[in-house]
């Protein structure tokens, strides 16, 4: 039975990355991506700290996810990561949103 | 003599143009946490009597106050510690302590206030009139890493109490004499440690674990028996939720000596036997408990809860355990604060720009502030707490 399991979670993962492609920002509605913005700042602040310079959670500027594909960062947002508090945002996020909260973090706060 | 007269005259004016004299037990400050504001406020009236600017990054902020109610000592998340004094409404001296802060506390005397630290990992005590470094504690483990520290707490006996989040363990710093503090350390009380309380006598720490269930638990008359695990078993056979917002433990109820606090991942609030740490019960609430706060008199319970669910509050009845009223004040509930004895709660609704006023026994909304993405309220009656 237990060799049955890493094919599976590998092909999991692999159904993932086909999900994961850079997304054009245009294809979310202008509404979305405030809520998007706003849920970036106060929610995944909460953790990460409001300007993202990190709290109990680590730092998500530019240049600290810089050695971060994007494909992890998809990944780390969509199925949280276990053994941390980072939880799982699937069933509130589409892997449109994920990919445009990447582009977005990629770019940094503006303020 | 004429220019006596004049002068006279003068400082009569003078005296004419300052405020009227008042005390400060009715007074509290709110935090904007986006534009780095503060709203001083005072809860006989409900209204918003001034504001103070340039505090920084509030995200979340909180503070104590000074024995004389006077000062606010604001701790901001980008490592600001700053005086505020609440007769004159303004900054009396602001000093950047590190690069990422997450709370403070006040001494039993009121002479240190002590900041901790996420970055770098540690904590430091400062002289409460000058704000001028007294001890720097850096949260040192293993291989000379250095934790982040969380649920930060005054105790007597002039100590402070906090707990090391990568680390796992519990310090006790001993601050009778300020030149030597004396700290203890308790190791392997559990994973993750992500807040703690103290209870309002000042005997028993408890800090939260992240990590796996249960929570350690430190008598502060029997530090020689160490860290004590109590409810280990709270979320035993669950699937855990994933979580989106860290609890906060602050403000608990002790009523036919029943502790109530947040369960890690789980919709429930856990009532706790304080005479032998055993859960008495599990109360299924609206969502994952932020904040489990008890009325002064400690005869109900209002808890607020995690995004996405953070819309509503619940009040639970302390005699019977039950949910006696839920109420939905609007998007993104983030505190509570009742007024000293209880017969308000005022609430901040972050994403409506709304502080509103309730009445905690007909539940109406007796008076809003217009508020910028409020978080924390503050009253001045915390200065005579211990814990807070």
């Amino acid at each position: 039975m237990r060799l049955c399991l890493k094919p599976l979670k590998t092909s999991f993962l692999f159904i993932l990355l086909l999900a994961f492609s850079p997304v054009d920002a245009n294809q979310l509605s202008d509404q979305r991506q405030q809520e998007l913005q706003h849920l970036v700042k106060h929610d995944c602040g909460s953790c990460h700290g409001m300007t993202l310079k990190g709290g109990l959670g680590p730092s998500l500027l530019p240049e600290s996810l810089q050695q971060k594909p994007d494909e992890l960062l998809f990944v780390t947002i969509r199925e949280g990561r276990s053994g941390t508090p980072m939880p799982p945002w699937k069933s509130q996020l589409s892997d449109n949103d994920i990919n445009w909260i990447i582009q977005f973090l990629r770019k940094g706060p503006t303020e | 003599m004429k220019k006596i007269l004049i002068l006279a005259l003068l400082l009569t004016l003078n005296a004419c143009v300052t405020q009227p004299l008042r005390g400060t037990g009715d007074m509290g400050l709110i935090i904007e946490r986006a534009i780095g504001r503060l709203q001083v406020v005072e809860h006989s009236n409900h209204t918003a009597i001034a504001q103070i600017d340039g505090l920084g990054d509030l995200s979340h902020a909180s503070i104590v106050y000074s024995r004389d109610e006077r000062y606010g000592y604001v701790f901001g998340r980008d490592g600001g510690l700053t005086k505020v004094d609440i007769l004159e409404q303004k900054i009396v001296k602001r000093v950047i302590q590190s690069g990422n802060s997450i709370g403070g506390a006040i001494s039993q005397d009121g002479s240190l206030i002590a900041v901790s630290n996420y970055e770098p990992g540690g904590v430091k005590i400062f002289d409460a009139k000058t704000l001028d470094l007294v001890a720097d504690i850096p949260a040192i483990y293993g291989n000379n890493k250095r934790s982040k520290t969380v649920g930060l707490v005054d105790a007597p006996g002039q100590k402070f109490i906090f707990s090391l989040y990568d680390a796992g363990e519990t310090w006790v710093v001993d601050m009778k004499h300020k030149q030597h503090p004396v700290i203890t350390r308790f190791k392997n009380i559990g994973a993750l440690p992500y807040d703690a309380l103290i209870t309002p006598d000042g005997r028993y720490y408890i800090a939260g674990l992240f990590g796996e269930d249960g929570m350690a638990m430190l008598d502060l008359w029997h530090l020689d028996k160490g860290v004590r695990r109590i409810l280990d078993d709270y979320g035993r056979g669950q699937q855990q939720l994933p979580v989106y917002k860290m609890p906060h433990l602050e403000g608990w109820a002790m009523a036919n000596d029943k502790i109530f606090m947040p369960a890690v991942g789980h919709h429930q609030v856990l009532v706790v036997n304080k005479n032998n740490w055993q859960q008495v019960a599990k109360i299924p609430v609206h969502g994952q408990p932020i904040f489990v706060m008890t009325r002064p008199d400690n005869r109900q319970i209002w808890v607020n809860f995690a995004h996405p669910r953070n819309d509503t509050i619940q009040v639970i009845d302390v005699d019977t355990l039950k949910i006696i009223k839920t109420l939905k004040p609007g998007k993104a509930v983030l505190h509570m604060e009742f007024t000293p004895r209880g017969e308000h709660v005022w609430m901040s609704v972050r994403d409506e720009n709304r502080v509103d006023i309730i009445h905690t026994d007909t539940f109406e909304i007796i008076g809003s502030l217009n508020a910028d993405k409020p978080s924390g309220i503050f009253f001045t009656n915390r200065a005579h707490t211990i814990g807070l």
